[in-house]
């Protein structure tokens, strides 16, 4: 550890003035010595490292959610249709102890499967009180509300959990720091970024609440169902206008779906007696609008990102000096600024479709509930499947590519090596962008889109593999020879990379038409893309977390507390994903309400696992107890440590922990790469890129080959 | 703190924040509306033969407000002329005639959604068609067959609208149409009714299937119709706003820093010539089809 700074001095700076570190020594008294309120300092800051942290911690609360969400429907997948009491649930953990202590030889009897205990209708379970009637009756799970758990699951990890975190935390809170900037570009753009974020949580959390119940279509919402899902009027039509001074002609040949269609969604819902809600305002049309606000936040940001990185470096960072983080975030920002806008012209059309009556997506000779849906037709759910992987495929790179960024930083560092092969690295990760934006329709294989069009996707498919391998390797060889520590981002780090793998791998099948026609909605393609974004990037953010943890806060989280909760996850999370290979192998569909266990004739070899996983799932859920509690007390408690702990290269260790308003204490200039481990002649093994160049005689290394005395530093010959 | 190239260019990318910041917008509004006129060519090529409305709008309403944004656009382009030779007046000026061109541009496209939402379509099933078909044919009404939904469709505006029966004042035939498309299909000698004062014709409204005014609901090119014009209406009422902003209380920068208030009007100027982009595609693929 090098020196750090005395505490008195520390403290002597943090209650001079907060808003004026940035300015040293020679601060302006005139202006900028003002403090902010607490409002305008933790809520509406306009300051990159408030907003990422902002980011954070809604990021992190909206993971744990919609892992809640999806333990719920674990329990509908293991036992289908039993009601979910705690009575259940306890007889079922009783009924494992006991299985585990018969088989250890501990208990003479075997155990006898717990039979399922109804619910007393008087005494309602805590589920029904919080999800309503309508969802889970008595505890049992409804249809309609395991679809919505499973859409809002999907949308909540995706766009409320990962992207914040992954793009949005990180980018925000290291990103400047490492390229050097006191800020970000637009600062007041970044704060309405993520008020708009919030806005769009909160929306999307609320339509939980209303009448039917939350979105149900599935996170990729697909039409014709998203049109007509929460349609109250096609059950039972109400002619009460709300708006009652707008002429509206309703025709009376046909009371559903016809005539003059402008004033048919302009009705209330008749809920219970007394209750009346507005029919166009339901759980569908509400994620489409808290869609729209997200996709506008993560646009504004991906501009504010793209601006930064290409304005703000400073003095010193040539595009090649910058560290492959923020390579990743710019390619990142770049997917989200050009691959949102059509999913937000799609959520308009949607949201036109279910509000104004429209067919964009729906075909003519529809029928609804056994009665034909009288609309104009000549749209096409292909065009909303189109428009949304437009979108959803770079969005898997949106979710990974953050992810790979974090652990090059961290590997770099925890291997004291210079990365291997930075440039291919660099070059690969704006080949994979690009490729991303031209492989959508792989989602899309049995759509019945035309085998020329499928074969197109398919060669374009397996190219994109190759800048992710590439990648991949260059992580890999990077350990190679490295003096490699395990702390505790680097425990992430090294579990990701096999299990990322394990998630890349199996993609291959899928990338070809004829094996992905088997695999496609089984239980193998659930197991392959959570291999990549669960074990894949959230293990990755977890590194992040515990490598900047002492950044954004002076302080270390626990490495006990790390190990408690690291192992138990890592293990868990295959116990989780890797029966679903089999379970999807063996041809089991992924949409089953009851885990296909109405096929059972067809899943009985694969079906037991479905209680192994959900128990996996759920012992995976306390498994994160000891991360809250870490992360959550080392912010106030954690071991103080200096400025660079990890003895780390990148700018953002030249910042003061936490950095103040301004991010340096003074002015700063990138000397040279952002790896600069282990170089020869160097009295320690990490040389900072803020390290001015030593006044050496013999000729600097600044680009090209190294010379032939450091070819081979810490890699052994591959010959 | 001080964050730098706000409003001086960096000497290697030559650009400022906001210059780059505004085409990276522009960048992603390029897709929204590309996803829009992709939406467009779906449903166009999937529509049934014939059936796809056309001359359904009014072209000098549209040739005018094309002008109007041209204009303005021109006007745009004064004001931030004038800023760099920094006189203020004819900034002002330049600008309030660009507010006005789009207040003006507003103004034309809500009576032009008057008239979709006045304006009437009737499906008439199949087998009532003959009853109309003599009728229609004398008052070289607009007439077509839609043969997935079993129907003749007829447009025209509801004159009244009775207990069994809808009058509607029809639509006919464009002019250059008649020799082309429905020489076959309507008998000869339809044109000399067609001139004079409004000729009414009465549908039974057991006869007709599906009908409503030319709103989303009614068909998908009314759809892309509204969404697209739609949008960009919020666009052009987002840039006044600006617009506004920077001819009152945002010109108070000038005073201080008439560099940066320029930089500023460039950026607005950027943003307005790209809407005024949009409706350049927007016109042809809308109106003059």
């Amino acid at each position: 550890m090098d020196a750090l700074p005395s505490n008195s001095e520390a403290a002597a700076v943090s209650s001079h003035d907060a808003s004026s570190h940035g300015h040293g020594a020679h601060d302006d008294h005139a202006h900028g010595h003002h403090e902010l309120g607490f409002l305008r300092s933790y809520v509406f800051s306009t300051d990159h490292k408030v907003i990422g942290i902002q980011y954070l911690w809604g990021g992190l609360f909206f993971l744990f959610f919609g892992f809640l969400l999806m333990l719920l429907m674990r329990w509908q997948l293991a036992f289908p249709g039993q009601p979910l009491t705690w009575v259940n649930a306890s007889n079922h953990m009783m009924y494992q102890a006991h299985q585990i202590l018969y088989h250890l030889g501990l208990m003479a009897a075997a155990p006898v499967d717990p039979v399922p205990v109804a619910a007393d209708p008087n005494d309602p379970p805590l589920l029904q009180l919080i999800f309503g009637k309508d969802q889970m009756p008595g505890g049992v799970m409804t249809g309609d509300f395991y679809n919505t758990l499973g859409a809002m699951h999907g949308t909540i990890m995706v766009f409320f959990g990962i992207v914040p975190v992954a793009f949005a935390a990180f980018g925000n809170y290291v990103m400047p720091l490492q390229i050097g900037a006191v800020d970000m570009a637009f600062p007041r753009l970044n704060m309405s970024s993520v008020i708009l974020f919030f806005a769009s949580a909160v929306l999307m959390c609320s339509s939980f609440l209303v009448p039917g119940g939350a979105a149900k279509s599935g996170w990729t919402s697909y039409t014709p169902l998203a049109t007509i899902a929460d349609q109250p009027l096609l059950i039972t039509p109400h002619f009460l206008d709300l708006f009652g001074f707008l002429p509206v002609w309703v025709t009376t040949e046909v009371p559903k779906y016809s005539g003059n269609l402008w004033g048919m969604h302009l009705f209330w819902w008749h809920v219970g007696t007394s209750f009346k809600w507005p029919m166009w305002l339901t759980g569908q049309s509400i994620w489409i609008i808290a869609m729209a606000f997200n996709i506008t936040s993560s646009l504004l940001s991906s501009v504010n990102f793209i601006t930064t990185i290409v304005q703000l470096r400073v003095k010193g960072m040539g595009w090649m000096r910058m560290p492959f983080f923020v390579w990743s975030q710019f390619v990142t920002a770049f997917l989200l600024l050009l691959a949102f806008p059509p999913l937000e012209a799609a959520a308009l059309m949607q949201l036109m479709d279910r509000l104004a009556g429209s067919s964009l997506f729906s075909p003519g000779g529809l029928v609804v509930g056994g009665a034909p849906l009288v609309s104009s037709g000549g749209g096409t759910p292909l065009l909303w499947q189109h428009l949304f992987w437009f979108l959803g495929h770079p969005e898997v790179y949106v979710l990974v590519l953050p992810g790979l960024g974090i652990i090059t930083e961290i590997i770099a560092n925890n291997s004291r090596k210079p990365i291997w092969g930075y440039n291919q690295m660099v070059y690969g990760v704006m080949v994979l962008g690009f490729l991303s934006m031209i492989v959508w329709a792989h989602h899309m294989y049995l759509t019945g889109m035309g085998t020329a069009v499928s074969s197109f996707f398919q060669l374009t498919t397996i190219i994109i593999s190759v800048p992710t391998i590439l990648i991949l390797s260059s992580l890999i060889i990077s350990l190679w020879g490295g003096a490699i520590r395990f702390t505790s981002p680097m425990l992430w780090a090294t579990a990701f990379l096999p299990l990322f793998g394990i998630g890349g791998l199996t993609g291959i099948p899928l990338a070809f038409n004829a094996p992905d026609t088997f695999l496609h909605d089984s239980y193998y393609i659930i197991a392959h893309f959570h291999y990549v974004i669960a074990p894949g990037t959230i293990f990755a953010l977890f590194a992040g977390i515990h490598y900047w943890y002492p950044k954004a806060t002076g302080r270390m989280m626990s490495e006990f507390w790390n190990k408690v909760h690291f192992w138990p996850t890592m293990i868990l999370m295959n116990c989780v994903f890797f029966p679903m290979f089999l379970q999807g192998m063996a041809g089991m569909h992924r949409r089953m309400y009851d885990g296909g266990a109405t096929y059972e004739m067809l899943n009985k070899n694969v079906l037991h696992w479905n209680v192994f996983i959900s128990e996996a799932a759920w012992l995976m859920g306390l498994a994160q107890i000891p991360f809250i509690i870490n992360f959550c007390f080392s912010w106030k408690y954690g071991r103080k440590v200096s400025d660079n702990p990890w003895e780390a290269t990148t700018l953002e260790w030249a910042a003061p922990s936490p950095p103040p308003h301004g991010n340096f204490t003074g002015p700063i200039i990138a000397y040279r790469g952002p790896y600069e481990y282990s170089v020869p002649g160097q009295p320690t093994d990490f040389t900072p890129q803020w390290e001015p160049l030593p006044p050496i005689s013999k000729p600097v290394r600044i680009s090209g080959p190294p010379p032939e005395e450091e070819r081979n530093i810490g890699f052994p010959a591959l010959g | 703190m001080e964050i730098p190239y706000t409003f001086t260019a960096r000497p290697d990318t030559g650009l400022y924040n906001g210059k780059l910041g505004i085409w990276l917008f522009l960048a992603s509004e390029v897709m929204l509306f590309g996803a829009i006129f992709t939406a467009y060519l779906f449903v166009r090529l999937g529509a049934e033969d014939g059936t796809w409305p056309d001359h359904i709008q009014s072209v000098p309403l549209g040739f005018a407000n094309t002008c109007i944004l041209i204009t303005s656009s021109i006007t745009m382009v004064w004001a931030w002329v004038a800023l760099k030779e920094r006189k203020f007046n004819t900034y002002r000026v330049a600008l309030a005639i660009t507010i006005l061109c789009g207040v003006v541009f507003l103004c034309i496209k809500a009576k032009e959604y008057r008239d979709k939402y006045v304006h009437f379509g009737f499906f008439i099933k199949e087998e009532a068609m003959v009853k109309y078909l003599p009728e229609l044919t004398k008052l070289d009404a607009f007439y077509v067959a839609v043969p997935s939904q079993h129907a003749f469709e007829v447009r025209g505006h509801l004159h009244e609208q009775t207990a069994n029966s809808f009058v509607i004042v029809p639509d006919t035939n464009p002019k250059y149409l008649v020799d082309l498309s429905k020489k076959d299909a309507a008998a000869p000698a339809a044109s000399e009714s067609a001139g004079g004062e409004e000729q009414t014709f009465t549908i039974d409204k057991a006869d007709v299937g599906r009908w409503g005014n030319l709103l989303p609901a009614y068909g998908t090119y009314y759809a892309i119709y509204f969404l697209v014009t739609g949008l960009h209406a919020l666009h052009i009422i987002g840039g006044i706003i600006v617009m506004l902003y920077f001819l009152t209380i945002g010109s108070r920068l000038y005073k201080r820093n008439p560099e940066q208030l320029s930089n500023r009007i460039e950026v607005t100027g950027i943003f307005w010539h790209f809407v005024d982009l949009v409706w350049i595609t927007v016109f042809p693929i809308l109106y003059l089809t």
